[in-house]
């Protein structure tokens, strides 16, 4: 079958149709592409726009989707997507209106969406219910920022009962044991944080994260992507090319909503210029 | 990690990844050294010379003789810096110098933690970053003030509700980014494992001195013990060594704000529900989806929508009693201490003072030994009970 992107196709979901990321690292695999990936806060700055935003990744060429949902407290993230969550937060977004948002693209995309959601999210509506819920919006995969290995118990038993995978970060400062256990549990692609601290736009990518996905390559047959200070095109072409299997980019994006909130339309269009970039560096070069 | 970090269900260690092995690192440090005779040494020599320990256990002659009861106090306010925070400051700074660790950071609310970490930062030769909420740099500009003399560099917190939370969210990213020669110097029984413990550890020196000094005065343990409770260090420190003896009531004090009706609070056990914040699971402050309320209590220290996992298990497991007192009662308190035995309370302290004084008032609590734990002296707070009294300085 052929798992193309549908754009727009209208109605219900239709979850036997949804694209797994298995079948998603085939197709790109078969392209010689890598994954691009972008991540935004559901709802920011309102659900509208917010939906109009995701519309453009799209039409960038975007193969997956990360969806947060907005927090408070975002420990793992800097400035940008905090701003982005307090935006998301005062236009009325909560774990409800997240979910229907979830909704509403499914409307029009079959492509994997993964959430990123801080664990008292999950917590407070009761982990089952959690994943029940993420489950019938047609959700991918879920990641919890807050939720390593030692307390995932529950949320694994969820993941596996509703058939969504877990995804897990490593870090540069993961040492090897730690990386089997991780590399075990988890499913869908193994989430590779490629710099020392928060979410937010930087200048280069380490040559510490060019190792580490080699590590991990020899390690497990699990995808990598990697994420976390992605902000340029350069970005997403070097730790391709380093064999990675994709490229998360948020603060990048979020600092292109936060420039422009009173033009949304400008939003739109430096959005498409930067992400179809960014897409356009996923090109595996054979060297 | 060794061990789990909980306290029945409470507790554990939610925290993203790049913290891991730096928690790893830091829960095998504190095993190895928190019984070493050499390191134990070198923090009691400092405690003692540094610190100015043990703390008098005094009796509060005018107060027991007005309220019927044997009220004493535990006197953390006479420690060095000002409150029992440099308990923990020395312990935790004296294990990152045995880590090798070469820079210290902290958050702070009142300050109060803030400047017990600058102190140790000073005395060990550690470069110290303190993050302090917008909200607290204006209402604690002294402490600002201190912690700068002393060398370090107080960085405000401008996101979010600009408080104490903030401060912990800024802190937590810095050490994320800066793992490797950085210690994050936690100051309250809170945060993902091993700090609830590890605090625990260095406060409870508080309940051991008391035990004995209790002993010695009365020949019998306390019938109560009051202490307030922000994150919960100064309370689990004196509560700790009295868990086992049944007989004794434990209660903490939570700042009630505005009263818990109205919604500004900090009372946490009293009217918050279980959640996920800073790294444990415990009771917080939240709305039905999960969302983190902001916290108000007329005493900084005490104004945090979380707290100590290990007060979650007390307060589930009935062991302790946790109560409020309003920001108005807590100048009651503030005032009743100052003007009956000459002692200025921190306004943290003074909400145990505020329940102690309601406590004493009971028919039924005629004539009991009460032991208030004194957390912190008043000086920080001067100010703003001036202005709340309306008296100009
Ligand atoms: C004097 C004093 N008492 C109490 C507290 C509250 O903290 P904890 O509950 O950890 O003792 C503070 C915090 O800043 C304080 O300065």
């Amino acid at each position: 079958m052929n798992f193309k992107k549908q754009k727009h196709y209208p109605g219900e979901i239709h979850p036997n149709t949804l694209e797994t990321y298995d079948e998603m690292f085939k197709r790109l695999k078969k392209n010689k592409k890598g994954a691009f990936v972008p991540f935004i806060v559901a709802g920011d700055p309102d659900f509208e726009t917010s939906i109009q935003i995701v519309k453009t990744l799209l039409e960038s060429g975007a193969d997956a989707l990360e969806i947060g949902f907005a927090f408070s407290d975002p420990v793992a993230d800097g400035p940008t997507i905090q701003e982005s969550d307090l935006r998301a937060l005062d236009s009325g977004m909560n774990t409800q209106k997240s979910f229907e948002f979830i909704k509403r693209i499914r409307e029009f995309t079959s492509i994997p969406i993964g959430l990123l959601v801080y664990y008292n999210l999950i917590y407070k509506k009761g982990v089952d219910e959690f994943y029940k819920e993420a489950k019938k919006c047609g959700v991918t995969s879920i990641l919890s920022a807050d939720l390593p290995p030692e307390e995932a118990e529950e949320a694994l038993q969820a993941a596996e009962k509703y058939n969504i995978n877990q995804i897990f970060l490593v870090a540069q400062t993961t040492q090897k044991n730690r990386l089997d256990k991780i590399c075990q549990m988890a499913s869908g692609f193994i989430y590779l944080v490629s710099v020392m601290g928060v979410t937010g736009a930087r200048k280069e990518v380490q040559n510490s994260t060019v190792d580490l996905i080699k590590r991990i390559r020899n390690h497990s047959d699990l995808p990598v992507m990697v994420g976390f200070g992605i902000s340029k095109s350069s970005h997403v072409k070097d730790v391709i090319q380093a064999g990675a299997q994709g490229a998360i980019v948020g603060s990048a994006i979020i600092e292109l909503i936060s420039k422009n909130l009173d033009k949304p339309e400008l939003m739109l269009q430096e959005i498409k210029k930067e992400t179809s970039k960014m897409k356009e560096a996923t090109l595996i070069e054979v060297i | 990690m060794i061990e789990s970090g909980k306290f029945g269900k409470y507790g554990g260690i939610f925290a993203p990844e790049l913290l891991i092995p730096a928690l790893e690192e830091l829960e095998s440090a504190f095993l190895k050294y928190k019984d070493d005779k050499k390191f134990n040494q070198e923090l009691d020599y400092y405690l003692k010379e540094f610190a100015g320990r043990p703390t008098n256990l005094y009796l509060a002659k005018n107060l027991s003789q007005k309220m019927g009861c044997r009220i004493y106090l535990k006197r953390e306010d006479m420690l060095h810096t000002g409150a029992h925070k440099i308990n923990n400051t020395l312990g935790q700074g004296l294990l990152a110098k045995y880590m090798g660790k070469k820079r210290l950071i902290a958050e702070t609310g009142a300050g109060q933690h803030g400047i017990a970490t600058a102190a140790v930062g000073a005395l060990f030769g550690m470069p110290t970053d303190v993050y302090m909420g917008m909200e607290d740099v204006k209402r604690q500009r002294l402490n600002v003030f201190r912690m700068e003399i002393s060398g370090a560099k107080v960085i405000p917190v401008e996101t979010g509700s600009k408080t104490l939370k903030d401060a912990i969210n800024q802190s937590m990213r810095d050490w994320m980014t800066n793992v490797q020669d950085t210690h994050y110097l936690i100051g309250s029984t809170m945060g993902f494992h091993p700090y609830p413990t590890m605090v625990k550890h260095f406060q409870t020196v508080i309940g051991k001195e008391t035990k004995n000094q209790i002993l010695e005065k009365e020949k019998k343990l306390p019938d109560v013990i009051i202490a307030c409770v922000g994150g919960g260090s100064n309370a689990i420190g004196i509560f700790s060594e009295f868990i086992q003896d049944s007989e004794v009531e434990l209660i903490g004090v939570e700042g009630g704000g505005h009263g818990i009706d109205s919604g500004n609070h900090g009372a946490t056990l009293c009217a918050g529900s279980e959640g996920v914040l800073h790294g444990s699971l415990s009771y917080v402050l939240q709305d039905t989806d999960g969302q983190i309320c902001e916290a108000h209590s007329v005493s900084a220290g005490l104004d945090y929508p979380g707290v100590g996992p290990e007060h979650a298990y007390l307060h589930t497991k009935r062991r302790a009693r946790y109560v409020n007192v309003t920001d108005s009662e807590a100048l009651r308190g503030f005032q009743l201490l100052s003007r009956y035995e000459g002692i200025m309370p921190a306004l943290e302290s003074a909400h145990a003072v505020a329940y102690m004084e309601k406590y004493a008032q009971k028919p039924e609590n005629k004539g009991k030994t009460i032991v208030v734990n004194l957390s912190g002296r008043g000086d920080k707070d001067m100010f703003l009970a001036a202005s709340i009294l309306g008296v100009e300085v």
